[in-house]
């Protein structure tokens, strides 16, 4: 496609010949996803390994600063994006969750790496969530064992996109009712306990 | 002098700070391209680098070496009417060797008779658990099994995570591009053994 | 043949009779202290003998002989070899005397093996879980205790092939998730145990009237998203004012269970696995790792691999430095120009882990017996243009941009003071211990590899503050450069391996202890071998963890805006602390 600066200025209408060149056309949509897609700001916050790729892709060489991510803002409440960026243990999920919950709409969620996709190479180990999709709604995953900075910048690119389909009547945070949606908080109990799954933990832990 | 601890590092931020449009500037004059050239990028990766640091990605991309490694895919050969011709013999090391355990091989057997054949009837591999160790590429005895360059992987939905066999097929011409001193090391091996074997039967 | 943990021709036995008696069993060393006597003797050991540091505790669990077996490693800081002593306990209700009061720096470590093992430590003032939460159910690390997730007490597994149909571990579970209750548990009935405990270990409330007004301590919880804690570290910190008068680490949060993965895991398995626990350092992982395993196999390292081990320890060291420094100062405020200057350096050392390893930050590149392949002569050149060229101008322009700057000095100087003797006291290792005046490293006091053949110095300092641990840093980096430099002139033609490097490494029964000096401070591995492929024990000694131990004393009496900088001066990674 053509690169994202035109896309502004091409609303998807014909602009007659004579203002062409004038006047800057767009639709309402594009203008708002092209002021939130360039200044997406992460949370700082890290949880592994991924998270010092995460800082290096920050740094000099990779510099996310060209897209507008280089505000790290360490509040929850600043936030528009939670980099997931490593393993998420069960001790440390219901803070993770807390966190997302504390983030304003618009919020989105990106899974770096194998371990917040799907558990990684830790997977069967007792205290690691496997996928932290279990829990957060995930918008982009990165797959790698770190994903390299580059690797992480793609996945960026795959958001911005991905904010650049939205259409401001469908978004969710102007629907109603969309202030109450928070995930409930897991519990740390003999293990890990999901709220939303009480009745399935009562009936199976009764059956033994 | 109080202060001057602070003024001395200052001047070393200055200095960065002049070393980054002085070299934008020789390299106007002197050399030609400094961005989006394949001098440039080496240049700002050697020692000398200095300034401006940056390798502006995705317009730019950092060359990774050839032993550089992300996920693992099998190397097939391309028969010559054009069917692909698998180099894995279903033999399991690379499951057995693979650390997290997310490499899964079912092996095909004979229809009619039932027995175990040379090649897998379906392959998958975890992408959601695998590290990128390179543990199943170091101890395949065939070649087959090889550690890709491709890290742009990023998707919406996990579900397609689990590589299956056409996923991971990659032709040995892929395998050849992207790692041209293994593959030359590994063909001149195979050349070696077969010579071997057929002077053996002369 | 296995080498046995080297240990100083001392009759232990005769000393202490009816106390102390040799462990003859194949494959092992050191000595079998009773319980109830063992405070008396590791006093004495301490007082008698020199032997001051205490390196390690950790507990085994013998399940076959229905034993619990807790090892001590302890070590002389003026150096030589170390002594290992065990005290072995029933499986039902282990409990044995806690070696807080002779070596404090006991306090984490026996947390830890209650935590994972179940061994009750009577006498320690604050045992509480440490690595999961208080309320958890059951002890991880015993052998009989299975994870929700448990497919095969060891890998490979078999359902991977020939018949592997890939299925999700989590069709396996009832709950359909990793976790698993205890029977007749009713999640409505249960009410949660909380951070009580834990409020309970720091310095009393004390309410006290003050010129008509009351005044109280606060509570205050850094973390665990901080980001001055470096990861997901949280510390509880109790105020009078701006004064820390008392303080206790949280962690955890980042505990991915290694060691239980680590004992289902093949010993090539683990390779990988290493590089996460401190994960600036993959490459000094992998060396401690593999020296581990060389001692309880008496695998030979061939001449060439050596100078390239020495070589990538080196380079590890001296990226791990610098983002020390730049991380201190984004610590102190100087938001972001020293880390950037860091992290340049680091993406060009990192450059040379990817040519060489095939990845940036996930070495696994270390064999037993050898490394994974070869140094070409291009990346060795590469190497030397750094050493001989880039990273000595690096380190001085680090030293013109911080080492005089008045605030930096103003900010560190007599910050987080810690004096020799509580150094060695609460087992500080490392640059930490080093700036305290202690000039211990393993390179020197108990070399391993080649260091016997390089001549360089231990960097000390002697005042034992943050601004000493800064310093001792850029110290360290210059040693590393001369260690370097000898190593790229000295590195000599030849094999990488002895012989071949397999997938399926089988060791003979016993146990070996692999320590090495890791830029963070001593990291060693103790593995016990019941003959299998699979190590029976795999316990890592982890430097972060165990440096935190003297945090508390380090802080306390300070003001809290000081915590961060002397939590960053000790240097700590979350991986490595909570495995």
């Amino acid at each position: 496609m053509e690169k994202n600066d035109d896309k502004l200025n091409s609303p998807g209408y014909e602009i007659p010949s004579e203002l062409q060149g004038q006047v800057a056309v767009t639709t309402l949509d594009r203008l708002y996803n092209w002021g939130r897609r360039s200044s997406v700001w992460p949370m700082m916050f890290g949880l592994a390994c991924c998270a010092i790729e995460m800082i290096a892709a920050q740094a000099a060489r990779y510099d996310m600063a060209r897209f507008g991510m280089e505000v790290m803002r360490p509040s929850p409440r600043q936030s528009d994006l939670l980099l997931v960026s490593g393993t998420v243990t069960k001790k440390m999920l219901p803070i993770v969750v807390r966190l997302y919950n504390q983030m304003p709409e618009p919020k989105y969620v990106v899974a770096m790496g194998a371990c917040a996709s799907g558990g990684g190479p830790f997977k069967e180990g007792y205290n690691v969530v496997a996928g932290i999709d279990k829990f957060l709604p995930v918008d982009v995953y990165i797959p790698g064992c770190p994903p390299t900075p580059q690797a992480l910048i793609h996945g960026m690119i795959k958001l911005q996109e991905k904010i650049d389909r939205q259409s401001i009547k469908k978004v969710r945070w102007y629907q109603e009712g969309a202030d109450q949606v928070a995930i409930p908080e897991p519990i740390l109990g003999p293990d890990l306990i999901d709220p939303r799954k009480l009745p399935q933990i009562k009936q199976v832990a009764k059956k033994g | 002098m109080y202060g001057k601890g602070i003024l001395k590092g200052l001047g070393v931020t200055f200095k960065r700070f002049w070393d980054t449009y002085f070299d934008d500037i020789v390299w106007l004059f002197r050399k030609g391209k400094r961005y989006h050239s394949p001098e440039g990028i080496a240049h700002r990766s050697s020692k000398d680098t200095r300034g401006i640091f940056t390798i502006q990605y995705p317009e730019e991309k950092l060359p990774v070496p050839e032993e550089f490694r992300y996920t693992p895919f099998l190397v097939y050969e391309e028969g010559e009417n054009g069917e692909k011709e698998l180099r894995c013999t279903a033999c399991g090391i690379c499951s057995k060797a693979c650390p997290p355990q997310c490499i899964w091989i079912v092996r095909a057997s004979d229809p009619e008779t039932g027995k175990p054949l040379k090649t897998p009837a379906e392959f998958f591999i975890d992408i959601d658990v695998c590290m990128n160790c390179g543990m199943c590429a170091e101890f395949c005895p065939f070649d087959a099994i090889r550690m890709d360059h491709d890290y742009e992987l990023s998707v919406y939905n996990r579900a397609n995570n689990i590589h299956n066999l056409e996923r991971l097929a990659k032709p040995v011409s892929y395998y050849a591009e992207i790692r041209p001193i293994n593959y030359g090391k590994e063909m001149a091996v195979k050349q070696a053994k077969e010579a071997a074997k057929a002077s053996k039967a002369d | 043949m296995t080498i046995p943990v080297s240990t100083e021709t001392l009759d232990l036995a005769a000393k202490f009779p009816g106390i102390v008696t040799p462990d003859e069993r194949e494959g092992y060393s050191g000595w079998i202290v009773k319980a109830d006597e063992l405070a008396a003797f590791a006093a004495s050991l301490r007082d008698d003998l020199g032997y001051d540091f205490l390196s390690s505790v950790t507990g085994v669990d013998y399940l076959p002989e229905k034993k619990l077996e807790v090892v001590y490693h302890v070590y002389k800081t003026t150096g030589g070899p170390g002594l290992v002593f065990k005290v072995q306990l029933p499986r039902k209700k282990p409990e044995v005397p806690s070696l807080t009061p002779v070596y404090p720096g006991a306090d984490f470590q026996e947390r830890e093996a209650w935590d994972l093992l179940g061994i009750k430590f009577t006498g320690h003032p604050d045992l509480r879980r440490i690595l999961m939460w208080e309320g958890f159910e059951g002890h991880p690390l015993r052998k009989d205790w299975k994870e929700p997730f448990y497919e095969e007490d060891i890998k490979p597994y078999s359902s991977r092939w020939p018949e592997g149909k890939h299925s999700y571990a989590e069709d396996r579970n009832p709950f359909n998730d990793n976790v698993q209750f205890p029977k007749q548990f009713d999640p409505e009935k249960w009410v949660p145990e909380g951070d009580a405990a834990l409020y309970g270990a720091l310095a009393e409330y004390r309410t006290t009237d003050e010129d008509g007004l009351d005044t109280d301590h606060i509570v205050v919880n850094m973390g665990p998203q901080h980001p001055s804690t470096h990861g997901v570290f949280r510390a509880v910190i109790t105020l009078d004012g701006e004064d820390i008068v008392s303080m206790k680490p949280v962690m955890g949060y980042l505990h991915r269970n290694h060691e239980k993965i680590g004992e289902r895991n093949t010993y090539l398995h683990n390779m990988p696995y290493t590089d996460r626990l401190d994960y600036f350092c993959s490459m000094t992982n992998n060396h401690g790792y593999a020296l581990a395993v060389e001692k309880l196999t008496g695998i030979e390292v061939p001449e060439r691999t050596e100078y390239i081990r020495v070589i990538m320890d080196e380079l590890t060291r001296i990226q791990n430095h610098f983002i020390l420094i730049g991380m201190l100062l984004n610590d102190l405020g100087a938001y972001f120009t020293p880390a950037l200057y860091a992290f340049e350096e680091r993406e060009l050392i990192l450059d040379i882990f990817e040519a060489v390893a095939g990845s940036r930050m996930m070495c696994n590149y270390f064999r037993f017996g050898g490394v994974a392949r070869d140094v070409t002569p291009e990346i060795l050149e590469k190497v030397s243009a750094l050493a001989f060229d880039r990273l000595p101008r690096k380190a001085d322009e680090f030293d013109r941009l911080l080492t005089e700057n008045e605030i930096l000095v103003s900010r560190c100087k007599g910050v987080g003071r810690l004096s020799s003797e509580d150094a060695i006291k609460y087992s500080m290792s490392g640059p930490s211990l080093r700036a305290s005046g202690v000039p211990y490293d393993i390179r020197k006091a108990d070399p391993y590899s080649i260091y016997d053949r390089f001549d360089f110095d231990v960097a000390v300092r002697y005042n034992g503050d943050t601004y000493d641990r800064y310093l001792i840093r850029l110290d360290e980096i210059r040693q590393s450069l001369r260690i370097l430099q000898q190593a790229i002139r000295q590195i000599p033609e030849g094999p990488i391996q002895t012989g071949k490097s397999t997938y399926l490494t089988k060791t003979p029964a016993g146990e070996s202890y692999g320590r090495i000096e890791a830029p963070k401070g001593e990291l060693g591995y103790y593995l016990v071998s019941n003959g299998t492929g699979n190590p029976w024990r795999y316990h890592v000694r982890a430097p972060s963890f165990i440096n935190i131990t003297a945090l508390e004393s380090m802080v306390v009496g300070g003001k809290i805006a000081d915590f961060v900088i002397v939590f960053g001066g000790i240097d700590v990674v979350l991986g490595e602390m909570d495995r």
